[in-house]
């Protein structure tokens, strides 16, 4: 392991401006090398739980969780861990629930495909395609009415767009005038069905231009642009006292669900997935940051740290003590 | 004391509790127009505004998922449907979302929330306006069912389930609205998940709940002219299911016979047979008993309307089939209908 002098180059980071950029790829690259050691655990088959990988498309996640702050309250996908690590960046709690122990928020009874922790800023996650957004909804009348300085989000895939559920959400934000952040993570795909079979339309940021949400969409890979832009589509909702659509164009690394490369498959193009990762989103945040002068030895320092944050977590899970059986009938009814 | 009716009974609890708690909102497809929902809402809107008092869009899923989201977020929604059967719309939020969110979170998440919606019968509604389906809901852990039969149990049960913290399915008789008795004006609960013996017998147990009790106090009436002592179960809550009561009941008559307002194939008078098997097995005379609609989409046209529901005679039959007595003259008792409107008191 590297050993560096943190000390020094965190007060040159600050002093330079680069606290956002440094705070972007901490949790860009914890979500990568969490995700990592799912690709290096998962065939030791003690995780079982069908893993959704975020894998090629962290930046939406982390951009949008940075322009939320601490008042973003995220409801999420069967497809999160890249969401809530950009939330909570709470490593313990991702593997200790992917590992279905004791110390999960949920003990195990939720997994992958459910990922909540609520004090921390990700209230849930569904495994139902677009039944969260009705929930991001309600909440944000929550935080209306108790007039908290909260603002929900919900991350949903394009997949989501066909669902009654979507449009229902967008109408009934639209005429409440709530502020819910709706944040399409589009990466083209509804498990192997593309667009073609499945959308009526041309485009939906033009379709959602038409109701009375703010919408917008971006196409990069670049968290620092996404970022700021959701920062600034916040303001303008917050203004307008409407709601906003984002939609993130982004690319699946991997297949719907499990840990391989499905390109084989061939149902996609693998030449536009090799675009994608040419431009990845932790490879090009690395490089800006250098780029800006930033020393070599921070970002190793930071690396170091992460990983070994991770592998803690990572053995952590493995050792702590999974439920006892009558644990099985506790909570149904709190 | 002053009587009220059932309507007034929920209205009365839904304006106390507002009261004592802001986080309790009421809305639904028509909530705030003049109709109030068959007046169950009467001044709530004058009283507590468009903040807690509120219309929204056609949609039963999405506005089901607003609901559980300002649940977990720390409110107390009330959401109202004007039948039953439009909940079918918002059966992915109940059963996916709703009733999983403590579970699943570890017990992190809560949902404070009750879920109103009334059963419709007679003057044509149809097969789209007159299901009950409670047995739907109570087959899902982590929902609870309501459905009182007397205006002193909803007002009761009601009061219970706006300070309960897991989604409550809250079913009303739309018959049961006009029936009126005396109900205490201050706040009070009835517990979730506790039956009630409406009548009194030594010699056959009804286990029944809203209308269907109603139509069983017919029949017991009648069978009590013959020397015939029935006991009403009027189970109130369905899930949790008061199976104690209902055990206790059977011991003590030896037979058993399931009324229900809904289909009888999985339901829950089904639900109620087994109970009774597992647990009376020793005691029963003759086996448990079930009825319930006819089991085919409800008719529209009146006469086979009246073929579709049981009523009091259908009770009086069963009974006397169980118990090998000699048919009794039916031909002059009072029937209920949507005209001869039931108003109490029990």
């Amino acid at each position: 392991m590297i050993k560096v002098d943190l000390n020094a180059t965190v007060a040159d980071t600050e002093d330079r401006g680069w606290e956002l950029g440094l705070s972007a790829y901490r949790k860009l690259f914890l979500i990568r090398e969490a995700e990592n050691a799912i690709l290096r655990y998962y065939p030791e088959d003690e995780m079982k739980s069908p893993m959704h990988m975020s894998m090629g498309q962290e930046a939406g996640a982390v951009g949008v969780c940075l322009a939320l702050r601490e008042r973003g309250q995220i409801f999420a996908t069967y497809r999160s861990h890249a969401a809530f690590l950009a939330r909570t960046e709470n490593v313990h709690a991702f593997f200790a629930e992917l590992y279905g122990r004791t110390t999960g928020p949920a003990q195990g009874k939720g997994g992958s495909m459910h990922l909540s922790l609520p004090a921390e800023g990700h209230v849930c996650s569904s495994a139902i395609v677009g039944s969260c957004l009705p929930l991001a909804v309600g909440a944000a009348f929550a935080y209306r009415s108790r007039r908290e300085d909260k603002i929900s989000c919900v991350f949903f895939g394009d997949g989501a767009l066909d669902e009654g559920a979507f449009w229902e959400s967008i109408n009934t934000a639209c005429v409440m005038k709530l502020p819910v952040i709706f944040v399409c993570e589009d990466n083209d795909w509804a498990v192997h069905t593309g667009r073609e079979a499945r959308a009526g339309y041309d485009s939906i940021v033009q379709v959602m231009r038409k109701t009375r949400c703010l919408a917008e969409s971006m196409d990069t890979t670049d968290v620092e642009k996404i970022a700021a832009f959701t920062s600034n589509l916040i303001d303008q909702a917050q203004q307008k006292q409407t709601p906003a659509f984002l939609r993130l164009k982004c690319c699946r690394y991997l297949e719907h669900v499990g840990i391989n490369s499905d390109l084989a498959a061939g149902y996609r193009s693998a030449a536009e997935v090799d675009s994608w990762r040419a431009r990845d989103p932790i490879d090009s945040q690395r490089q800006r940051l250098r780029q800006r002068g930033l020393p070599e030895a921070v970002l190793l320092n930071l690396e170091a740290e992460v990983l070994q944050t991770i592998e803690a977590a990572v053995t952590a899970a493995k050792n702590a003590a999974p439920p006892s059986p009558a644990e099985l009938w506790t909570g149904v009814l709190p | 004391m002053r009587k009220i009716s059932y309507a007034g009974a929920v209205n009365e609890a839904l304006a106390q509790q507002m009261r004592l708690d802001p986080s309790i909102f009421v809305y639904g497809i028509g909530v705030p127009d003049h109709k109030r929902i068959f007046g169950t809402l009467n001044g709530l809107l004058e009283e507590f505004g468009t903040e807690r008092c509120f219309d929204t869009p056609l949609c039963e899923d999405t506005m089901t998922g607003f609901g559980v989201g300002a649940a977990v977020s720390g409110m107390r929604p009330v959401h109202v449907h004007i039948r039953v059967d439009f909940l079918l719309l918002a059966m992915n939020q109940l059963v996916n979302m709703a009733s999983t969110m403590a579970y699943g979170s570890g017990g992190k998440l809560q949902v404070p929330m009750v879920i109103r919606a009334i059963v419709g019968r007679g003057w044509g509604q149809g097969y789209q306006h007159s299901k009950s389906l409670h047995s739907f809901f109570a087959h899902v852990p982590g929902l609870k069912v309501v459905l009182p039969t007397t205006p002193y149990d909803a007002k009761g049960l009601m009061t219970a389930a706006l300070q309960e913290n897991s989604p409550t399915v809250f079913i009303e008789h739309r018959w049961l609205h006009w029936a009126e008795e005396e109900v205490p004006e201050s706040s009070y609960t009835v517990p979730i998940g506790k039956a009630r013996i409406l009548r009194e017998g030594t010699d056959l147990t009804i286990v029944t709940a809203s209308w269907m009790a109603v139509e069983s106090l017919r029949a017991a009436e009648v069978l009590s002219r013959r020397g015939i002592s029935i006991e009403v179960v009027d189970l109130r809550t369905i899930s949790p299911l008061d199976e104690a009561t209902i055990a206790a009941s059977v011991a003590k008559t030896g037979y058993c016979l399931a009324a229900d307002g809904d289909w009888v194939p999985y339901g829950l008078a089904s639900e109620i047979s087994a109970v009774v098997s597992e647990q009376c097995f020793g005691q029963l005379k003759a086996p448990v008993a079930r009825i319930g609609f006819a089991f085919t989409p409800c008719p529209t046209v009146r006469c086979l309307e009246d073929e579709f529901y049981p009523n009091f005679g259908r009770i009086v039959r069963k009974v006397e089939s169980m118990l090998s007595l000699e048919p009794t003259d039916l031909r002059d008792e009072f029937s209920y209908s949507h005209e001869r409107k039931f108003k109490g008191p029990f």
